[in-house]
């Protein structure tokens, strides 16, 4: 099977639940070394309301998503609620009114959320955010996706390059953000928003990679 | 960490919900429980001043909300913006049908959420203008003014705005003077000891004893230096060398001075730096029009202090002269 339902969501959605609560601690510990160490504290509050939110139905995928970006954007603030809420409603959107989700619609899911999260912030590439995950593993997606690879392979290639977009945090100075007061000495440790972005997009290459089997 | 606390994730609404019922004659709470207004807003044919941050800096944010001052606020996490929604809600609460000034500091959160509520307020046109306040002078050069952080200069432009707003002017003339007033206003903060978000439960910085990190932020930011710890003296000094050149103050300018305390800080400390300041200032015949000294801006319970100086012209001192009534700061009129 090359696709996953949307009627699937509620697997996706508390994969993602999880993922955050699990590492609440250590999102917290990473933005604690150059921010004031509530992102994971935040990220958790949010993705948790949401599984209250959700309770024990299923959910349609594009739903779901929805009713996480709605939080995040009503009930948590900072720079990650608009910079998820973006990313999630453009994720949610792309999605919306589909059967299943298959390689093109995740394209198109990762593209509108990396536009949406470029738009919010103003940052570029380089500039020690989540977009220097995100970039990087929208791009390889999408090479993978030209190259006629497989919706699991295009995921892997996702994963990859999620993870050296993430690394890639550690030698870059911070140009936006609370950290960017910081200059030089940002250098030397992982933006949190990247850390997080990175965890995210794995947990839905591996999940969907799980519901295809 | 030792705090008066119940639950560490709930300290914001235990705060808001105790504030509310000390101060129950000058505010009232909205639809949105972390929007707080003014009993009388909206105020009918007046501009609507709104502002909103993180917690943690009491008497900011919520302390500002009163007569002549800020109509509504939207009241985020500790050091962490109030989501979207929470400024669109402190807008509607503000707004008479003359605009909203939304006066608020400079903080990528802050600027991100405010951007979005903007949107979503136009679609109920509802005219929202802003003023991004940017007087913390070592947080950047001079070069990148857009990108100074906001401080405890934030108040004075509040009390300008609210001033302003209060006497008739419509929302191009709120916005101009708040600007100005931001403008013309230079900070600087000097940290003793950090403080801890009570949820993640211990300080995520350090200042060894008997050092001093100048210039810090109001979140803990670090500063240009950490240094032995000098005396108040020598603190104004080291104050006055960075911010007076800045603007630059001048020999013959009218000023406005505010001391904060950063949290744990006592006043009589404050008043000791502030004499001080008084000295360096009247030795430059900088004249000091008005002064506040106390705890107006926060930081948890770090120590330390922050020194704001605004230059004014008349316009200015008759906003600062102006009548006022909240709980972080109230004056009867001076003219």
């Amino acid at each position: 099977m090359s696709a996953v339902p949307t009627s699937e969501g509620k697997v996706i959605l508390s994969a993602l639940i999880k993922a955050i609560q699990d590492n609440k601690q250590y999102l917290s510990d990473i933005d604690g070394l150059i921010g004031d160490g509530d992102h994971g504290v935040n990220m958790n509050k949010g993705f948790t309301l949401c599984g209250e939110e959700l309770g024990e139905k299923p959910v349609d995928l594009s739903e779901g998503l929805k009713t996480l970006y709605m939080i995040l954007m009503t009930k948590i603030g900072g720079s990650m609620g608009p910079l998820y809420g973006m990313f999630f409603k453009a994720m949610s959107k792309a999605c919306k009114g589909k059967e299943t989700v298959d390689a093109v619609t995740f394209g198109e899911m990762l593209i509108q959320a990396k536009e949406k999260v470029m738009d919010i912030s103003g940052a570029q590439l380089g500039d020690k955010t989540l977009l220097d995950c995100l970039i990087p593993a929208e791009e390889a997606y999408q090479s993978a996706l030209d190259a006629g690879k497989s919706f699991a392979e295009c995921l892997t290639a996702m994963s990859t390059a999620a993870e050296k977009g993430r690394d890639s945090t550690k030698n870059l100075i911070a140009k936006v953000g609370r950290s960017s007061r910081l200059g030089e000495r940002s250098r030397g440790v992982l933006d949190a928003g990247a850390t997080s972005c990175c965890l995210i997009l794995q947990t839905f290459a591996t999940t969907l990679q799980e519901q295809m089997k | 960490m030792q705090k008066i606390i119940n639950k560490p994730n709930e300290v914001v609404d235990e705060m808001v919900e105790g504030f509310v019922k000390a101060h129950a004659g000058l505010i009232s709470k909205t639809d949105n429980p972390r929007v707080l207004k003014y009993k009388a807003a909206p105020i009918e044919g007046k501009v609507g001043i709104v502002t909103g941050g993180g917690s943690g800096h009491k008497p900011a944010f919520i302390g500002y909300i009163g007569k002549n001052m800020v109509d509504a606020v939207a009241v985020g996490e500790i050091f962490s913006s109030p989501p979207a929604q929470m400024f669109y809600d402190a807008f509607k609460a503000a707004d008479s049908g003359k605009g909203v000034a939304c006066l608020y500091g400079n903080y990528a959160g802050d600027n991100m959420n405010v951007k979005m509520a903007i949107e979503m307020a136009d679609d109920d046109d509802i005219a929202v203008k802003t003023v991004v306040a940017n007087d913390d002078v070592p947080s950047a050069p001079g070069d990148q003014l857009n990108k100074r952080r906001g401080v405890a200069g934030e108040i004075l432009m509040w009390k300008v705005g609210g001033a302003k707003a209060a006497m008739g002017a419509n929302l191009d003339e709120v916005i101009a003077a708040a600007q100005k007033a931001i403008n013309n206003t230079r900070s600087m903060g000097i940290g003793l000891s950090p403080c801890a978000i009570p949820e993640v439960g211990h300080p995520n910085f350090k200042i060894e004893e008997g050092k001093m990190e100048v210039g810090i932020g109001h979140h803990g930011e670090p500063g240009l230096d950490v240094c032995a710890l000098e005396t108040a003296a020598q603190i104004a000094q080291r104050i006055a060398d960075i911010i007076l050149p800045d603007l630059p103050f001048n020999s013959g300018d009218d000023v406005a001075v505010l001391i904060s305390g950063l949290g744990a800080t006592p006043p009589m400390e404050l008043y000791i730096l502030f004499n001080d300041v008084e000295k360096i200032l009247t030795d430059k015949g900088i004249n000091i029009h008005i002064a506040y000294v106390g705890n107006y801006f926060t930081s948890l319970e770090m120590a330390g202090v922050t020194l704001t100086l605004m230059k004014l012209d008349d316009e200015l001192k008759a906003c600062m002269d102006y009548e006022c009534d909240c709980m972080g700061l109230t004056q009867f009129g001076r003219n």
